[in-house]
């Protein structure tokens, strides 16, 4: 990738560009893999990419990058996904 | 080389043409109108290969060239009074951007009363955003700083927007002489723009985004080093741009009869030109006076006022003032002395709302202070 070293704000893109956003979240998405469908929904809405699709088509959360938004537990057909308030650690 | 006579405002439609920008996008106000209209023309008579965007105001025409300028893009765009202020937060984002847009700021009061004559509080209001700032003083100093801003704004030690400010009406609709070099000439002293940086599809960068507080200080103090670098760049183009076309206007500021001189004028644009004739019947009446021309207000001259002023007291003219203080050229050149010499300056506040100047108005103001009986500031000629 080409850089610049113009003094001006530049972000390239990268994983986690921003630093680890996982920790703005209040509420955590905790997904249900048995009522699941596999329908891909939720990965098609994350504004944030961190919804993951594993090998056997199975689905994932990056917690490191989810800021708990919210929209994939309101797009799941299935409601397979659940928003739980998180304790601060 | 050849020898037109025009009106401020065509003569700089002229010049933006021959600077060949890839994108102009500009909105009509006037005084300014007829820069915009001169380019249309331009674009109609089949003059002009850039692009040409018709935008629905100020802020998109700013706007239009940030974005044009950050895909690496040569811009051109060109305002006024109520525009110019409706930009304000574009021009902020042009310059943090660090991109190197040229614009023309024709002069002109800011309402209400609603007033289209020369006044310099619309661009002085600007002074803070970052971008570099000339006034000029004849139709020929348009036509060469907008060259030269192009120059000045893309080298790659500046690499900050530029805004070329001239008078309304004063010069905007006064025809003069302006030498012309060929299209040749300015190719090889204007080349393409080289850009720091650009957005590329093929080499995706964010630009603009959110920076931590760490981080953001060194983001305006670049852009404050790369003024204090344009101080010395400015007189090596002048003096370039001389060797090449003969014409010259000073550098950051214009000296004028300031040798053996016990007072020297200060004072920008049309009003900088009105106070030679003023100078030259002074002097022929055996007052030792001088002028000093602003030419650049921003990067500010802080270095030759305070040379200015270990020879001779000062007198300042603004036609601007920033209200609940003074005259801002006042303000700034008593800050540029501060520490260093005790020099008295005066200051007058004076043709606001385009109220004509003359030379024995610039007379009486400083016979006043040379007499002894002025101190501070004051408002010249002023009812009520």
């Amino acid at each position: 990738m080409k850089k610049y070293d113009v003094v001006t704000t530049i972000s390239y893109p990268r994983k986690g560009a921003m630093g680890k956003t996982g920790s703005w979240r209040v509420f955590k998405p905790i997904l249900n893999k048995e009522r699941c469908v596999k329908c891909l929904r939720c990965w098609i809405f994350c504004p944030e990419g961190t919804i993951t699709i594993k090998p056997d088509g199975s689905i994932d959360i990056d917690y490191e990058y989810c800021k708990g938004c919210g929209v994939c537990a309101n797009v799941c057909a299935v409601k397979a996904i659940t928003m739980e308030r998180e304790e601060k650690k | 080389m050849r020898t037109i006579i025009d009106t401020g405002n065509k003569i700089a439609a002229l010049a933006a043409k021959m600077a060949k920008p890839d994108v102009v996008a500009a909105y009509p106000i006037t005084p300014q109108t007829t820069v915009v209209e001169g380019i249309a023309e331009y674009v109609e008579r089949g003059e002009f290969d850039g692009d040409y965007i018709c935008v629905e105001s100020e802020h998109s025409a700013m706007s239009a060239c940030i974005g044009a300028a950050a895909a690496g893009a040569r811009t051109f765009t060109a305002t006024s009074a109520h525009g110019l202020l409706l930009m304000h937060e574009m021009l902020h984002w042009a310059a943090l951007a660090r991109l190197p847009i040229v614009m023309v700021n024709v002069n002109r009061a800011i309402g209400p009363g609603w007033n289209i004559w020369s006044d310099q509080n619309d661009s002085i209001a600007q002074r803070d955003t970052g971008w570099i700032q000339f006034y000029c003083s004849s139709n020929q100093e348009i036509f060469d700083t907008i060259i030269q801003s192009y120059k000045l704004a893309e080298h790659r030690d500046i690499q900050l927007p530029v805004m070329v400010c001239y008078d309304g009406f004063i010069l905007s609709h006064t025809s003069l002489p302006v030498k012309v070099p060929e299209q040749k000439e300015i190719d090889d002293f204007l080349p393409k723009r080289e850009p720091r940086w650009i957005l590329d599809v093929d080499n995706p960068i964010t630009h603009g985004n959110i920076i931590m507080p760490k981080d953001y200080p060194p983001v305006r103090k670049a852009m404050q080093d790369a003024q204090e670098r344009a101080k010395k760049l400015i007189p090596e183009i002048s003096k370039e741009w001389r060797d090449r076309f003969g014409t010259y206007h000073g550098d950051l500021i214009e000296r004028y009869r300031c040798e053996d001189a016990d007072y020297i004028l200060l004072s920008m644009a049309a009003l900088g030109a009105e106070s030679k004739v003023a100078i030259d019947d002074m002097r022929k009446n055996g007052l030792k006076i001088g002028l000093a021309r602003i030419r650049v207000f921003r990067p500010f001259p802080r270095e030759d006022i305070l040379s200015l002023a270990k020879e001779a007291e000062l007198i300042v003219l603004d036609r601007c003032i920033s209200i609940g203080m003074e005259g801002v050229l006042f303000s700034e050149v008593k800050a540029s002395l501060y520490g260093n010499v005790d020099t008295k300056v005066y200051g007058f506040i004076a043709g606001l709302g385009g109220k004509d100047v003359t030379y024995r108005d610039i007379r009486e103001m400083c016979e006043k202070v040379m007499s002894g009986k002025y101190e501070g500031y004051g408002w010249y000629d002023i009812e009520g």
